[in-house]
C-alpha cells in the first residue's frame, strides 16, 4: 500500500460519532495531515447515544462532540449541510448536492445507517416520524405539542429510547413489538418480562406480538395502526424505530462490494474491496456483520487511522455487551442472553419485589460465563462481564454471582490477565493501568489521569480501585490514607469515632485516638466534623484554636491581612434599604466593595477589630452572616423565575430562597454552592453546582455533584420532576451522606468520582435506601436545621467571644501600627498597597490615589 | 480594662511585661504590641501551649513570606514533635522553638524569650 505522507489528501464523509472520532484520532497520530469532512448535517458531530435526553432538560450544543474550532485548530477543514452524492473512484473525486468537488488520496466513508421504516401502507405523511437526528426530534417536538397519544413501532433497544422522548414530550406512550419479547436481540423471554412489567408501571404500554399492518388516516384519531390480529390503536404521532439499516448506498453506486443485506464489506483495516477507500460505523459490513453500537464503531475509526497512519490497530469483531438506562430501568446485555449452544446451563434470578431479573448462561462444565442478562439491577455487569471476556474460571459456585451484593466483591483485579479491558469506554487494559503504576501514579487519581479509565461512565471503578490498591500494595506502596501524622484514620473513620463515642471535643479525640498537638490540617477537619455532627459555636473555648483565621474571625482573611465580609443575601434577591445599608456601611468603614460570582456584596479591607461594629449595624439592619469564611453551604444563586420571566415555569427564586433558608450554615468537608433555574434555559447555571436544581412542567429536576472553577465538572442529573417534599429530601441525605463520607477538602464532583459504584450507587443510597440510612441521615440535617443561628448574631451576644476580636492583647485598636494595613485608592475604592507602594509611603502613610503616586 | 504597659506590677529588671496568662487561650494565638524597633512591625504572636508545665512560645507577629502581620492567628501544632503555627495566609509553618521556616531554609522569624510570673508573661531581651 501507499506509505503515510502527510501531503495525502483525507476526505472523510460522514461527522457522526464515529466519523468525529476517526478525525480526532487521525489528527492525534498525524498532526499534519490534510484532512477534509463532509457532514451531510447541517451540525458538527455530536452525541446520539444520548438524544432523548434533549427532552429531559438538555440542550443541542449539550450534546455536541466536535467543537468547529478544535476542526480549524488541527488543520481539519469542515463542510456541512452539503451531502456527497457520488464517488469517483477513477478520479478520486466526490461531489457534493451543491456541486462542489473533493479530490481525495484516502477516502473514508463513516455515512453511518438510517431508520428502518416497515414497507407498511400509509408509513409516510404527516405525523409519521423516525427517529436518529436532532432535526427528527424538532420535527416530533412540533407534532407533539397539543397532541395526546404517541406511538413507537419498535420494542429494541432504541425503540424504547425514543419511548422516554415521547413520555419527557407529555403524550401518552406506546410501543409496538413485532416480536413476542422486547429488546429481543439483548434479552431472553424471561427478562423481556420483567422488562415490560417495569416499563408498564412507569406509565408507558406496551403490546407485543402486533404487526403493524398499514397506518390509516380515517378514524377518530389523526392516525390509526391497523395490525395483522385485526386489533387497532389510535395516535396523533408516530415513529418507526424497528431497526436500523448501513447507508452504503454511495459506495453501491460507486461499485464497492456490500452485502446481500447491506453494509460496505471490509477487512480487518477497514478497507474496503478498493485498498484506496475505508469504511467505518454502522456503514461497514465485517466477517458478514454490521456492529449497531458506539463502541465497535470507534474501534473501527482507531483501526482505519492506524492503518492509513502505518501503526495498525486491527479491528476484528467487538463484543456487543452493553449496559445501559432505558425509561430509568438498568439493563444489562453479556454475550448470549438467550443460551442457544448445546448443553447451556443456565441460573436466573427472580426478585418479584423490586423486580429484578438476572441470567447467567454457563458452559456444560460450568467453568465458563457464556452470557448473562440483567433487568433492573446491573450491578454485577462489571464483573460478569471480566468473567465473560476474558474467559476466566467461574467460582465453585457460579449461582453466588447472582445474589444481589455478591458479585460487586467477587472478582479482583489481580485474577485478570493483562490484555482484559477494565474501562470499555476508553479501551483501557489491565496492562495499561499496570504500566502507568509503573510510571510513577501512586493512586487511582493519578491513574485516571494518566490513562483516562474510569473517566467515562465509571462503571469500571470499583474494579479500578481493587486492582490499583492490589498494584500498589503488591510494590510494597500500600495507599496510605491516614488523614496527617497525628491520626491513622482517614476523615471518614474520624467522623463515625466521633458520631459512635459521642466525642464532642478535639481533645478528646485527640487522646483516645491521636497523638501529639495535632495540626493545621487535623484540627480544622475535626472542628468541621464537630460543627456537622453536634453545631456549637465554632468561636467557643474548645472549638476556637481549631479554627482556620476565616472561621476564627468569621470573616475572609485577604493577602494583607484584612478581611472581607459577605453578608447572606438569600437568593440574591435584596431589597432597596438593605442595598442602602450596604452601601452605608461600605462608606462609613471605606470598604471596597465587589459584587461576587454567588449573587451577593463583597465588602473588602476590615481589621480584624472592626468587624464586631461593622456585623453590629449589619445585623440590626436585618442581615446574617453568609458564611462565605467556612467549609459550609454558600449560596443558592438563582435566576429570576416564573415571578417575572416569561419563560419561567416554576418560582426559582422562592425555592432558592427556601432551599438557602434550609441548609445555611451546614459545616462540610468543603464548601457547598447550589443554584435554581425556573426553566430549562438555566440561566442560575445549576449545572455547574454542587447541588442544582432546574424547574421543568412537573417540579424539579435536581443535578448534582457539579463543579465550576478551576476543575469544571457537569452535574449529574439524578432525579427528574420531583415535588417539593422529595426534592427536599434527597438532598437532605445527599448532603448528610457527602459529609459523613467524603475527604477532607473533597468537592462533590471529586467525592463522586471516587465514591466506589459512582453514580448508580448514590442512587441506591439516596433514593432506593439501599443502605437502610436514609432516616438517619434526614434526622441528622433536621437537628443541624433545627439548631442553625447566626453565628454573627451569637458573637455580638457573648463578651467572651467578642474578646477575641482585640487587635492586641496588650492594648486597643491598631491603625497605625507599624506594618499595619496600607492602602491606596484605585478606581474611586481603596486597596492594599504593593511592597513597592508601601515603600514609597514609608513616611507618607496617607490613603492616596494610584495616579498620584505614578507621577 | 487597663493597659498593663502602663499599670506593671513588680517588673523583673530589664523585661518587658506583656500581658497576663489569663489573656491567652490555650492553642489559639494573640498578637501584642511591644515598643522597640528591633521588632519587626512592633508586633509579636504570643502562644500559649498547655500542659503540665505549660509554656508560652513567642514569635515576631510579621510572615516574612505573606507580607502581612498574621502569625498569631495561625493554628498551632507539631510537624514531627517540634511544635510550629501554620501562617494563615500561606500555610507555612514556622517553628515555635527557634523561628525557622519548615518549608524554606532561607526564612525564619524572631523568637523572643519569656518568663512567666505570678500570673504575668514578660518579653526577656
Amino acid at each position: 500500500m501507499q506509505q503515510w505522507s502527510n501531503d495525502m489528501n483525507i476526505l472523510v464523509i460522514g461527522n457522526g460519532m464515529v466519523g468525529h472520532h476517526f478525525v480526532m484520532r487521525l489528527t492525534e497520530q498525524a498532526p499534519q495531515a490534510r484532512v477534509t469532512v463532509l457532514g451531510a448535517e447541517p451540525h458538527a458531530a455530536y452525541d446520539r447515544v444520548h438524544l432523548s435526553e434533549l427532552f429531559a432538560g438538555r440542550r443541542p450544543e449539550d450534546l455536541m462532540l466536535a467543537d468547529p474550532s478544535a476542526y480549524a485548530d488541527r488543520g481539519v477543514v469542515a463542510h456541512f449541510g452539503d451531502p456527497a452524492v457520488a464517488i469517483d473512484r477513477r478520479r478520486r473525486r466526490v461531489t457534493t448536492a451543491s456541486g462542489a468537488a473533493f479530490a481525495y488520496d484516502k477516502l473514508v466513508l463513516a455515512t453511518g445507517s438510517y431508520p428502518f421504516v416497515p414497507p407498511i401502507e400509509g408509513a409516510e405523511g404527516p405525523g409519521r416520524f423516525v427517529y436518529r437526528t436532532i432535526e427528527d426530534l424538532d420535527d416530533i417536538r412540533a407534532a407533539a405539542a397539543g397532541a395526546g397519544t404517541g406511538v413507537v413501532v419498535g420494542g429494541g433497544l432504541l425503540g424504547l429510547e425514543c419511548a422516554n422522548a415521547l413520555k419527557h414530550l407529555g403524550l401518552e406512550t406506546h410501543v409496538v413489538e413485532f416480536a413476542p419479547g422486547l429488546m429481543g436481540a439483548q434479552l431472553d423471554q424471561d427478562g423481556s418480562e420483567v422488562l415490560r412489567g417495569r416499563i408498564e408501571a412507569l406509565g408507558v404500554q406496551v403490546h407485543t406480538s402486533r404487526a403493524t399492518e398499514r397506518i390509516d388516516e380515517a378514524g377518530e384519531s389523526p392516525l390509526t395502526l391497523a395490525f395483522a390480529d385485526g386489533s387497532a390503536l389510535g395516535a396523533d404521532v408516530v415513529v418507526f424505530s424497528a431497526g436500523i439499516r448501513p447507508q452504503d448506498s454511495l459506495a453501491r453506486d460507486a461499485g464497492l462490494e456490500c452485502g446481500p443485506r447491506g453494509g460496505i464489506v471490509v477487512d480487518e483495516h477497514c478497507r474496503s474491496s478498493d485498498p484506496d477507500v475505508h469504511a467505518i460505523g454502522e456503514c461497514a459490513l465485517y466477517d458478514g456483520r454490521i456492529f449497531g453500537l458506539v463502541a465497535p464503531g470507534y474501534r473501527m475509526a482507531e483501526a482505519a487511522a492506524g492503518h492509513l497512519t502505518g501503526s495498525p490497530a486491527p479491528f476484528t469483531g467487538a463484543d456487543m455487551s452493553t449496559k445501559l438506562k432505558l425509561l430509568g430501568v438498568d439493563v444489562g446485555a453479556i454475550g448470549d442472553g438467550h443460551g442457544r449452544g448445546e448443553g447451556v446451563l443456565a441460573y436466573t434470578f427472580q426478585d418479584p419485589v423490586r423486580r429484578v431479573y438476572k441470567r447467567l448462561n454457563v458452559s456444560g462444565d460450568g467453568r465458563r460465563l457464556l452470557g448473562a442478562v440483567l433487568v433492573g439491577d446491573c450491578a454485577s455487569y462489571d464483573t460478569l462481564l471480566q468473567y465473560y471476556q476474558n474467559a476466566l474460571a467461574l467460582p465453585e459456585a457460579p449461582e453466588s454471582l447472582l445474589i444481589p451484593g455478591s458479585a460487586d466483591v467477587g472478582l479482583s483485579g489481580d485474577a485478570l490477565p493483562d490484555a482484559a479491558t477494565i474501562c470499555s469506554c476508553h479501551n483501557v487494559s489491565k496492562g495499561a493501568i499496570v504500566g502507568a503504576i509503573d510510571g510513577g501514579c501512586m493512586s487511582i487519581a493519578d491513574v485516571k489521569a494518566a490513562t483516562a479509565a474510569s473517566t467515562g461512565c465509571g462503571g469500571c471503578a470499583p474494579l479500578l480501585k481493587s486492582l490499583v490498591d492490589g498494584e500498589l500494595e503488591a510494590r510494597g506502596l500500600e495507599a496510605d490514607r491516614s488523614l496527617c501524622e497525628h491520626f491513622d484514620y482517614t476523615r471518614q473513620e474520624l467522623f463515625h469515632l466521633c458520631q459512635v463515642e459521642e466525642l464532642r471535643t478535639y481533645d478528646e479525640l485527640l487522646r483516645r485516638h491521636g497523638r501529639g498537638y495535632g495540626c493545621d490540617i487535623c484540627k480544622p477537619t475535626a472542628a468541621s466534623i464537630l460543627a456537622s455532627l453536634w453545631n456549637e459555636h465554632v468561636l467557643d473555648d474548645p472549638h476556637r484554636g481549631l479554627q482556620d483565621t476565616n472561621d476564627r474571625f468569621l470573616a475572609n482573611m485577604q493577602k494583607d491581612g484584612t478581611y472581607s465580609v459577605v453578608p447572606r443575601v438569600p437568593a440574591g434577591e435584596i431589597t432597596p434599604d438593605k442595598l442602602l445599608v450596604l452601601g452605608r456601611v461600605a462608606k462609613k468603614y471605606d470598604l471596597y466593595t465587589k459584587i461576587t460570582g454567588g449573587q451577593r456584596i463583597d465588602l473588602f479591607g476590615a481589621r480584624v477589630d472592626q468587624l464586631p461594629s461593622i456585623w453590629r449595624e449589619l445585623v440590626e439592619a436585618g442581615f446574617e452572616t453568609g458564611h462565605a469564611y467556612g467549609k459550609a453551604v454558600r449560596t443558592v444563586k438563582s435566576c429570576v423565575g416564573s415571578t417575572w420571566c416569561r419563560y419561567g415555569v416554576q418560582d426559582s427564586v422562592g425555592k432558592a430562597i427556601a432551599l438557602e433558608n434550609r441548609y445555611k450554615g451546614l459545616r462540610s468537608p468543603h464548601k457547598l454552592k447550589f443554584a435554581v433555574s425556573g426553566c430549562a434555559r438555566e440561566c442560575a447555571e445549576a449545572q455547574s453546582k454542587d447541588i442544582g436544581v432546574i424547574a421543568t412542567e412537573h417540579g424539579w429536576n435536581l443535578y448534582v455533584c457539579g463543579n465550576g472553577g478551576m476543575r469544571p465538572r457537569h452535574a449529574d442529573l439524578f432525579a427528574t420532576d420531583l415535588d417539593d417534599q422529595t426534592l427536599i429530601r434527597y438532598i437532605d441525605r445527599l448532603l448528610m451522606f457527602y459529609v459523613r463520607t467524603a475527604d477532607r477538602l473533597q468537592r462533590t464532583s471529586v467525592w463522586l468520582e471516587n465514591l466506589d459504584g459512582g453514580l448508580d450507587y448514590l442512587h441506591a443510597v439516596i433514593i432506593d435506601d439501599s443502605l437502610g440510612i436514609a432516616a438517619e441521615l434526614e434526622s441528622r440535617m433536621a437537628a443541624v436545621v433545627g439548631t442553625y443561628r447566626c453565628e454573627w448574631r451569637a458573637t455580638l451576644e457573648d463578651p467572651e467571644r467578642l474578646k477575641q476580636f482585640r487587635p492586641f492583647v496588650n492594648g486597643a485598636a491598631g491603625a497605625g501600627t507599624d506594618d499595619g494595613p496600607v492602602f491606596v485608592r484605585e478606581r474611586g475604592q481603596k486597596r492594599p498597597a504593593t511592597r513597592d507602594e508601601r515603600e514609597r509611603l514609608r513616611n507618607d502613610p496617607r490613603l492616596v490615589d494610584v495616579t498620584e503616586l505614578s507621577s | 480594662m487597663s493597659d498593663p504597659m502602663l499599670d506593671a506590677p513588680s517588673t523583673p529588671s530589664r523585661a518587658r511585661l506583656l500581658c497576663a496568662v489569663d489573656d491567652l487561650v490555650p492553642w489559639a494565638g494573640v498578637a501584642g504590641r511591644v515598643s522597640g524597633s528591633e521588632v519587626p512591625g512592633r508586633q509579636v504572636a504570643v502562644f500559649l501551649l498547655p500542659g503540665e508545665t505549660p509554656e508560652v512560645r513567642v514569635l515576631g507577629n510579621y510572615d516574612p513570606i505573606g507580607g502581612a502581620p498574621v502569625l498569631s492567628r495561625g493554628i498551632v501544632g507539631d510537624v514531627a514533635g517540634e511544635a510550629v503555627v501554620a501562617s494563615p495566609l500561606y500555610k507555612h509553618h514556622f517553628s515555635l522553638v527557634d523561628g525557622r521556616c519548615l518549608e524554606q531554609d532561607d526564612v525564619s522569624v524572631p523568637v523572643y524569650r519569656t518568663l512567666v510570673s505570678d500570673g504575668w508573661v514578660y518579653l526577656l531581651p
